[in-house]
């Protein structure tokens, strides 16, 4: 059954601009992003709103839903009670563009930074052999839609934007974990992980893995297995001194 | 690198909502449970480090465990290994807890609870934590939790040690209601430490090739479902280690008196 639900949406261009209140009807079954485009088809025209497969795997319709990072296309109305005021604003972590919509070039380039997939210079393609087990690992992080919720959940960058420059955010830093664990991947990823990508900003408190839709479990799977590694790499002199002894390649 | 500060103008692109967050459900309920939490904890260790009462044979309080003074009763020492002379007049346990301590404030899962409970750093996901500038682990002394793997290694031995007394009071109260509390604590405090994710890592988790290491991957796979719920072992060894001890001093001081203590 129907009913009006009240909506309070953030309008506006660039930084500027304020939360308006909707009065809106709701049908059974339907997630917050339906509601998003019977507001545009009938109040707000100009409402900008990015989205795509309206089926979670795209990862376009991130917005915050009462201060929670959410894809529009994935949380039902009927998870709110019927008299709650529901907000809806942008990606808070990101330059708006308008409404709803964030610029989230950020993320482009921090992929860019990091170098991709490097292959022994001996091993042909084709000559490629890997067992399941040593491939299940990495696929669980190849399941990212790239929403970006945890980029924007991620408080070293949320709450201090002086640290963009200087931190790739989980996303990425999950990215080099895949990597450097890939069977043949012979690239230096954990020297860089810690001093060019900012893994030591991580204070592993998991609001990544919290607002992942795809449930990775960033923290747990990639980014404290890499912080291990740097570990390794940085700051156990155990290793070290084994890696000297047994001429054991780190 | 261009840097930024929080009022430039890349900070005032972003939609500029005066409020620290949004969220309209009791986000602030878990950061308090955890803090009242972690407090009782060290109130009580605080307390129990300086009570004399830590044995009562064949039980022996978990905080004092394993008993390396002088001072111990010889039914407390381990093997009658007290390397520490007749100098030493403090309580035994401080010759120990700083290393189940440490383990427990290196803790991959205990960082998360005490800068979100404590330092509010954040205090929840998407709630704006309050300090103005941020450098995480990158530095002295955050720096120092990377060498959690080394009080992993000293955890172990303790919970051995423990595992080890609880084994011994099942040999010699077998029916004693503190035998099997010191045994459910061992059991909680063995997954909790092998749970670790330096264990994990240790284990196999370094490891590129899982598929040339088939024991290391077994053990590995094992790991990983204790480190799933480390967690809940995390919170459950803490209660437990606080109850076992307290129930040994309650035992120890008379308080608890009956037949089958």
């Amino acid at each position: 059954m129907g009913y009006k639900a009240k909506f309070r949406v953030w309008r506006g261009e660039g930084g500027e601009g304020k939360l308006e209140d909707f009065t809106v009807e709701v049908n059974e079954g339907e997630v917050v992003l339906d509601v998003i485009h019977r507001l545009q088809a009938t109040q707000a025209p100009d409402l900008a709103v990015r989205w795509n497969c309206k089926a979670g795997k795209c990862g376009s319709c991130s917005m915050e839903i009462n201060g929670k990072p959410r894809l529009g296309c994935m949380t039902r109305m009927s998870t709110f009670s019927e008299d709650e005021t529901i907000t809806v604003t942008p990606l808070r972590t990101f330059p708006v563009i308008k409404d709803l919509v964030t610029d989230v070039s950020f993320n482009y380039q921090k992929a860019r930074e990091i170098p991709s997939f490097t292959p022994p210079a001996d091993v042909k393609p084709g000559e490629f052999r890997m067992q399941q087990v040593d491939v299940e690992r990495s696929q669980e992080f190849r399941k990212c839609i790239e929403c970006f919720m945890c980029q924007n959940v991620c408080h070293v960058i949320r709450d201090h934007e002086e640290n963009k420059p200087n931190f790739a955010g989980p996303r990425y830093l999950m990215r080099i974990a895949e990597l450097d664990m890939h069977p043949y991947d012979v690239a230096e990823r954990k020297e860089s992980a810690q001093e060019a990508h900012g893994l030591g900003y991580c204070n592993i408190t998991k609001c990544c893995t919290e607002v992942c839709p795809e449930h990775i479990k960033i923290t747990d799977n990639a980014l404290i297995p890499m912080k291990e590694r740097v570990v390794d790499r940085k700051y156990d002199p155990l290793v070290w001194l084994g890696s000297k002894i047994f001429k054991r390649q780190r | 690198m261009t840097q930024t500060t929080a009022e430039s103008t890349a900070r005032k692109q972003r939609a500029q909502i005066r409020v620290r967050t949004l969220r309209t459900d009791r986000w602030w309920l878990a950061p308090a449970f955890t803090f009242a939490g972690l407090l009782l904890f060290l109130i009580y260790g605080v307390w129990a480090t300086f009570d004399g009462s830590y044995f009562s044979n064949p039980y022996i309080a978990p905080f004092a465990s394993p008993c390396l003074a002088t001072s111990c009763p010889e039914g407390a020492q381990l093997f009658g290994f007290t390397p520490f002379g007749d100098w030493y007049q403090l309580p035994p346990g401080i010759l120990i807890l700083g290393l189940p301590g440490g383990f427990r404030l290196t803790c991959y899962y205990y960082r998360k609870a005490y800068y979100r409970s404590f330092w509010l750093s954040p205090p929840a996901c998407a709630v704006a934590e309050p300090h103005g500038r941020y450098t995480g682990e990158t530095r002295l002394p955050l720096i120092l939790q990377n060498i959690h793997r080394y009080f992993f290694y000293f955890a172990v031995f303790i919970a051995l040690v423990l595992a080890y007394d609880a084994g011994l009071a099942l040999v010699n109260k077998p029916a004693g209601l503190g035998t099997w509390i010191l045994i459910v604590n061992a059991v909680l405090i063995l997954c909790y430490t092998f749970g670790c994710h330096s264990c994990r890592h240790i284990t196999a988790g370094r490891l590129n090739h899982f598929s040339k290491h088939p024991l290391r991957y077994k053990a590995w796979t094992f790991v990983s479902k204790l480190n799933a719920k480390h967690q809940r072992y995390a919170w459950a060894s803490l209660f437990s280690v606080m109850l076992a001890d307290l129930y040994v001093r309650l035992v120890a001081k008379g308080v608890i008196n009956f037949p089958f203590a």
